[in-house]
């Protein structure tokens, strides 16, 4: 976070010709605030869901489980009804403020909810407005942000939701001190952090038209975008990519398998790995805005390689479950902002949200599936193998990725690499 | 941003700072009051904790005792209960000790399990990997043993789940996590990675019964501490509970209920017949024999205002009716 607070400049602007283009837009970080507002309030709710549905609703975990899984393909298809939402009507805003609308007023829903159905479809409204909002949030800004920089402002914005990620928390539990078992007041608090970060999005954030007032396109033209062959490369690279990545949870139990350590700490591992991810998520942004989205994209699929080999070592130890954590925090700083900075640039303005949620859906999905196979794998082979075995195939997939991206063509960001490489020095200095 | 939308945003948060605000003293002060009208919930305190016959349990009635250790005794289980000074998530209790898994409630929450002497102080405490599901303790008191859920990332990792049982002797040491001990199902043994155990019961200071799961289903084992070996009994049996004569197993079945329902039944071990209890509605909890004839577990009560559960009572032959035998408890056990 202080890496974004430093970010801005503080001073008089610099005597450049467009001193405004070189730091990130107002909007990005108003964007950044209502993600982080409803990160804290979703978080809040995630936070206490397992020991509220088991201590208090008297629900197994089982039964968690399958309320969890429900929503996963549900919300990456609406990902792309809202990227093209979005694009069609032209006004991106609305579409978000639909999405983050009803995973605001699903927290009040949680007040009267108390069996598995109910809470089961509480949840999955909050995640369906996650999928809607997602694309064209990111489409706004990619709008508002010079082509060079976005790789900064992706940063910044996955920063502040992460923060919001680590926060969410802190205020659940310190709202059960105040009232043991006192689940309702969680709800009210978390509905009214997201109706303040509702607020900012409906009153703040400008209605930016991102057609730039062209005319509405149509679903062929829109679906035409998204297997034109700019994107097609990209799509087929995050798909491949996607089914290498192994999930979280499953790095987090082969720790605690094989580490005292990791068990004695299993719940604070996801911390580690957001804690280095928010520390990180600015500066790998403007490092792909000065070296290229490609190779930090890549590079962090590399870092995930070395999470899992490091992980699969027979030697445990403290020193190497904290490597494993840092290495997925620096996967996550490198590929999650970077890859929706590096789509953007492919994709007309028109388009823009159809296609970061095409890019976004296909990696969602084709990690879902890697789930599912590794789970599989995991259960034939054991964990140390399967890593083994998704680090090999990872490293089969990424100079295969390396190919298919390299039409992407952003080496370095088109005609402002000096300026951009300048505006960091002034930073530095 | 206009002024106008400016003040707006400022209205709107300060509204929204302030009503939540209201609510959360609001609701302490309804807790705060709620306590006071209460007579049968005292402060916690260690005054006149009945000696015979007795349920020891997880209060859940409103107050300064929510969430502690409280006593009845068995012959008047709904009257005025005895508060603890102890907080336990799940707890089970012997003559002399009891188990207690508890969640230390934080910016990130942790999991315990704590060895609680006869006056309710901790004598021993040790981390859990996990959110606690499952606490016994052998007949005698000498063994514990404590079923965790350790779960992943549940945003990336939809429906998975895993669970710690470990047994260990209530002076501290650990004997084994059940997944190091071999596992025979029908005769053959195996050996796959997603093998997962829950729900101890112990028959005496070596053999107990457990559940078993595997490849997507469940079955009842009977294991051996010295032999670290389990074998498989029958299907379709989660979270067992030895009756005190040894001769029956309550249990929660699935059968072709859907997900997260279950039906509680006792399944004898001389005859191999299996009998449907009265409750209709799902059980989630691992039973607890009040005497040979009768069954107590937990269920959370629907309707109410707040999310509280209910400790129920039903005959263990298919009889009868349930009915609540402790209202505002959870975590049953009976000590005599």
């Amino acid at each position: 976070m202080y890496v974004t607070i430093r970010d801005r400049p503080a001073g008089p602007p610099a005597p450049d010709a467009r001193p405004v283009l070189r730091r990130v837009a107002t909007t990005v970080f108003l964007l950044g605030a209502v993600s982080m507002l409803t990160d804290v309030s979703s978080e809040m709710v995630n936070a206490v869901l397992p020991l509220y549905l088991t201590a208090e609703v008297g629900m197994g975990l089982v039964a968690y489980g399958f309320v969890d899984g429900l929503y996963q393909g549900v919300s990456a298809l609406l990902r792309v009804a809202g990227g093209y939402a979005g694009d069609r009507h032209d006004r991106p805003k609305w579409v978000a403020v639909a999405g983050y609308g009803i995973s605001a007023a699903s927290r009040l829903a949680m007040v009267p909810a108390h069996g598995l159905a109910s809470i089961t479809a509480v949840i999955t409204a909050d995640r369906l407005g996650k999928g809607l909002r997602t694309a064209p949030r990111d489409a706004l800004i990619a709008d508002v942000t010079e082509p060079g920089m976005l790789g900064r402002a992706f940063g910044v914005h996955r920063a502040l939701d992460t923060l919001g990620a680590a926060v969410g928390p802190l205020l659940a539990f310190a709202v059960l001190a105040a009232v043991p078992g006192g689940y309702s007041s969680i709800w009210v608090v978390s509905f009214a952090v997201a109706v303040v970060g509702f607020a900012v999005l409906v009153l703040a954030v400008p209605d930016r038209r991102t057609a730039g007032g062209g005319g509405r396109p149509a679903a062929r033209d829109l679906l035409r975008v998204m297997v034109s062959a700019r994107l097609r490369g990209p799509l087929v690279a995050c798909a491949l990519l996607g089914f290498c990545t192994v999930g979280d949870g499953f790095l987090y139990l082969s720790l605690q398998r094989r580490d005292g350590f990791a068990a004695q700490w299993f719940p604070l591992l996801y911390v580690g790995t957001n804690i280095s991810y928010l520390c990180l998520a600015v500066p790998l942004g403007r490092l792909a805005d000065r070296i290229g989205r490609t190779p930090v994209f890549l590079g962090g699929h590399l870092m995930l390689l070395a999470g899992y080999l490091v992980a699969a070592l027979p030697s445990a130890g403290t020193g190497w479950t904290v490597a494993t954590l840092l290495l997925l925090g620096v996967f996550y700083a490198a590929t999650d902002g970077v890859l929706a900075a590096l789509v953007s640039r492919l994709i007309p303005a028109g388009s823009r949200g159809s296609g970061l949620a095409s890019a976004q859906t296909v990696q969602v999905l084709a990690r879902f599936g890697s789930s599912v196979a590794f789970g599989v794998l995991w259960t034939l082979v054991g964990p140390r193998d399967a890593l083994l075995i998704a680090a090999a195939l990872l490293a089969t997939a990424v100079p295969v990725a390396g190919w298919l991206l390299r039409e992407a063509g952003d080496a370095g960001p088109a005609g402002s690499g000096a300026a951009a490489a300048a505006g960091t020095a002034e930073v530095v200095a | 941003m206009t002024r106008l939308r400016l003040a707006m945003l400022a209205a709107v948060t300060a509204l929204a700072v302030g009503a939540a605000i209201g609510y959360v003293v609001y609701a302490h002060g309804q807790q705060a009051s709620a306590a006071a009208k209460q007579p049968g919930t005292p402060a916690p305190g260690l005054t006149a904790v009945p000696a015979g016959p007795r349920l020891v349990f997880r209060s859940t009635a409103l107050g300064s005792g929510y969430g502690h250790v409280a006593v009845v005794p068995l012959a008047d289980p709904d009257g005025p209960r005895a508060v603890t000074p102890a907080t336990c998530d799940r707890v089970y209790a012997r003559a002399s000790s009891a188990l207690c898994l508890v969640a230390d409630r934080g910016l990130v929450t942790t999991y315990k399990a704590e060895t609680l002497d006869a006056g309710w102080r901790v004598s021993r405490s040790s981390p859990l990997p996990g959110l606690p599901s499952r606490a016994r303790l052998s007949p005698d008191g000498t063994l514990s043993v404590t079923t965790t859920f350790v779960y992943g990332d549940a945003y990336t990792n939809p429906g998975q789940f895993s669970t710690r049982t470990l047994i260990g002797r209530s002076t501290g040491s650990p004997i084994a996590d059940l997944e190091e001990f071999a596992l025979f199902i029908n005769g053959r043994r195996v050996t796959a990675a997603d093998r997962n155990f829950w729900g101890v019961t112990f028959a005496d200071d070596d053999t107990f019964y457990a559940t078993a799961a595997t490849g997507g289903h469940t079955w009842l084992v009977r294991g051996s501490i010295a032999q670290r070996r389990m074998t498989s009994l029958r299907a379709d049996v989660e979270c067992p509970s030895l009756s005190p004569d040894k001769t029956r197993i309550a249990f929660k079945k699935h059968g072709n209920l859907p997900p997260g329902h279950w039906r509680l039944a006792v399944y004898d071990l001389r005859t191999g017949r299996e009998t449907l209890l009265a409750e209709q509605h799902s059980v989630d909890d691992q039973a607890e024999w009040l005497d040979d004839d009768r069954i107590l577990y937990g269920m959370p009560r629907t309707g109410g205002a707040s999310a509280t559960q209910d400790v129920w009572v039903v005959p263990a032959d298919g009889s009868g009716s349930p009915r609540v035998f402790v209202h505002d408890a959870w975590s049953p056990s009976v000590v005599r």
